[in-house]
């Protein structure tokens, strides 16, 4: 018999009861919980009069909807303008108090992105299954736990049961190899991804992350790769547990201490895939093949190296893929066989669970520094992920870089990578975006998004249009 | 939940791949606490031609007729028939119940998202994984007849083409089972209490970190 990948190890371990017709049982460790998609589930709980099965098993934190300019943000829940998003933080914060679940409210300076806020706490942790109402939740993957997204109805489950129906998925390694030239990050190596085995490549997978550039990155380089996960189809992205994952789990206001660290490293130390195990499919790449990524389509799979040009859907045999091409390059705008670096931008936006951790401000920074916004962008975000992260951003004088070149330095939240509140695109914008997902609308009504890593954001935001930051 | 047992009415057309959560509900649409009402905002952004807000009454906003769902023949659809990766995106449970608000209460495609996919089970919709050829089968019959129905037998598995063609679909037995009785999981899962409380006792022992201490 073969050995057992990370995840079979983890499903294993928490495997509550095996159907006979293939669902299984398992015990969810932790649920995190964010505005958007609780409150149908704590009204379900209400209507059938039940309580939840284990409280200290969850955790709560607003972020889609808060806004992120200081003057709005300085007035709590109570001064949200946005009527419908102020009930709705409100909505949590009540729900929260009367099932006593602990909560990190809007001005907590612990507030954040909820998968930012997660790791950084030591709220989520190896080993662990963890759930929460929003698909990125594969971020925490990236900690060798077994996290995933899942709908208000399973929230609402849960909640009651401490328990998820699941069919186990298969396994996926995708193995990148090799060393990456500088300049080239995981947001680049998780888009290169994406655009080898297509967005729905890791439908009904899990896919772990492995190979040397995995193994070389931090803890926020390798979130930011399982964040993505999604994005290639796949529901859970994980990698396994090593030194550089228990150096950042490491006095973490609720990570364990004591005695029962050591207990908790011995068993995290156990977790990464055996050397025979064996894996559905496996997908490899070099890391000194990897370019900076920029998507110029309405799926994430659309996406070039920067010395790219654009598609010609008169060039493909294949009808559906000659329609969608089609269809996304009329909405976003652009020609086939233009290049890449020929995109202008009227919009940069840095943050999101992708790529709002301090490292990422670190590398925007560094490529801003002493210079300016291009007079022909009209707004440059900086969004931080957690008010933690801003604390230690200011404390570094990062913020001080972004205003001086003319960027906006708000207040944490998800922001402009959905635009809830009101940090929107307006319609036909191309925005340079370190988010997740350049769908259309996403960031606001017609807005145009590319997908790109925080250093190729700011360096567009200086050049008004896409480059090598390589180069730079 | 409502139960789905057979299903026979005008299919309609979604014809393009990776069609995603935010173009199914967007985003300004999650803003409600509820889970009803969202039938007027499925598609919003192809299906209006101007942007939707929450809250707005729609019955006066000009519609785009390219969009089949506003076109006569589709009126009163059903089943919606859709292409490669329906659902991909979000793991928001708004989108089947726009879908489902809106009438919608089985989708046929050649594959799914794995969340949407799920999800649907959850709220009464029959999602039907069908080989992507008979797909474009039903696709080109449905545009050239005008009124096309199917009806979906679910205890049978079978999708039947007014032609009378009978396909087969698969779908699995748990949600199968729970989908024909419209079954709460919730109570069901219960029934496993004791399972899950000596597991519970178990892992506490195994990992006493992960107890108690997010309070
Ligand atoms: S930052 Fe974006 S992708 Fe992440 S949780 Fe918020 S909305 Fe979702």
């Amino acid at each position: 018999m073969s050995g057992q990948t990370l995840y079979d190890k983890l499903w294993q371990s928490h495997l509550v009861e095996q159907r006979d017709d293939g669902s299984a049982l398992i015990y969810i460790d932790r649920q995190l919980i964010h505005e958007v998609t609780s409150p149908q589930a704590f009204e379900g709980l209400r209507i059938s009069g039940r309580a939840p099965w284990r409280v200290d098993a969850n955790f709560a934190v607003p972020d889609h909807n808060v806004p992120t300019e200081r003057q709005e943000r300085s007035g709590g829940v109570a001064g949200i303008i946005d009527p419908i998003s102020r009930l709705q933080v409100q909505t949590l914060d009540d729900n929260c108090r009367d099932f006593q679940i602990l909560e990190f409210q809007v001005n907590d300076v612990r507030q954040g992105i909820v998968h930012v806020v997660g790791p950084e706490q030591g709220v989520t942790l190896p080993g662990m299954t963890i759930v929460c109402g929003d698909s990125h939740t594969s971020t925490h993957g990236a900690l060798g736990a077994l996290a995933h997204g899942i709908g208000t109805s399973e929230v609402e489950h849960v909640m009651a049961t401490q328990c998820l129906v699941q069919q186990k998925m298969k396994n996926m390694l995708v193995k990148v190899d090799g060393t990456l030239p500088s300049g080239v990050t995981a947001k680049d190596v998780v888009l290169a991804i994406i655009g080898k085995i297509g967005t729905a490549g890791g439908t009904g997978y899990a896919i772990e992350f492995g190979g040397e550039v995995v193994r070389g990155l931090s803890l926020e380089g390798r979130m930011t790769i399982c964040n993505m996960a999604i994005e290639a189809g796949a529901r859970a992205g994980l990698i396994a547990v090593d030194e550089t994952t228990i150096e950042y789990v490491k006095g973490r206001p609720y990570a364990p201490s004591g005695a029962q660290w050591d207990l908790a490293v011995a068993a995290w130390r156990e977790l990464h895939s055996d050397p025979d195990a064996h894996f559905d499919r496996v997908v490899e790449l070099r890391g000194e093949d990897i370019k900076p990524q920029v998507t110029w389509g309405t799926s994430p799979e659309m996406v070039l190296p920067i010395d790219g040009v654009i598609p010609d859907p008169a060039s493909m045999d294949n009808a559906a893929q000659r329609e969608s091409t089609e269809r996304a390059l009329h909405y976003m705008g652009l020609k086939a066989g233009m290049a890449i670096t020929d995109i202008r931008l009227d919009t940069v936006f840095i943050g999101s669970c992708t790529n709002s951790r301090i490292e990422d401000l670190r590398a925007a920074a560094a490529v801003v520094k002493g210079k300016k916004v291009a007079a022909t962008v009209k707004r440059a975000l900086v969004v931080p992920g957690s008010g933690q992260i801003k604390l230690q951003a200011e404390a570094e004088g990062l913020d001080k870089i972004f205003t001086a070149a003319g960027m906006e330095w708000r207040e944490p939240g998800c922001s402009m990578c959905l635009a809830m509140n009101s940090d929107k695109l307006g319609a036909g914008e191309h925005c340079a975006s370190t988010s997740n997902r350049n769908f259309e609308g996403r960031q606001g009504f017609g807005g145009r998004t590319h997908l790109v890593s925080p250093a190729m954001a700011a360096a567009a935001a200086v050049a008004g249009h896409f480059v090598d930051v390589r180069n730079w | 939940m409502k139960s789905f047992t057979v299903l026979k009415g005008i299919a309609a057309p979604m014809d393009r791949a990776n069609v995603d959560t935010d173009l199914i509900i967007p985003k300004q649409f999650l803003k409600s606490i509820k889970r009803s009402g969202f039938g007027p905002n499925l598609f919003d952004e192809v299906r209006y031609l101007d942007q939707g807000e929450p809250g707005q009454d729609c019955s006066g906003r000009p519609l785009n007729m390219d969009f089949p769902l506003n076109q006569a023949r589709y009126q009163g659809a059903c089943v919606l028939l859709a292409r490669d990766n329906f659902g991909c995106g979000s793991s928001r449970e708004h989108a089947p119940w726009a879908l489902e608000d809106f009438g919608l209460r089985c989708i046929i495609a050649p594959s799914f998202a794995d969340i949407f996919y799920n999800n649907c089970f959850k709220n009464g919709i029959l999602p039907i994984v069908l080989d992507a050829d008979v797909v474009d089968r039903l696709f080109q019959q449905m545009y050239a007849t005008e009124g096309y129905e199917l009806s979906i037998d679910l205890e049978r598995q079978v999708v039947q083409t007014p032609s009378g063609e009978s396909i087969h679909f698969d779908v699995d037995a748990f949600r199968k089972h729970c989908l024909l009785n419209g079954l709460d999981d919730i109570a069901l899962t219960l029934e496993s209490a004791p399972a899950i409380r000596s597991f519970e006792q178990n892992w506490r022992q195994q990992s006493p970190w992960l107890f108690d201490v997010i309070r």
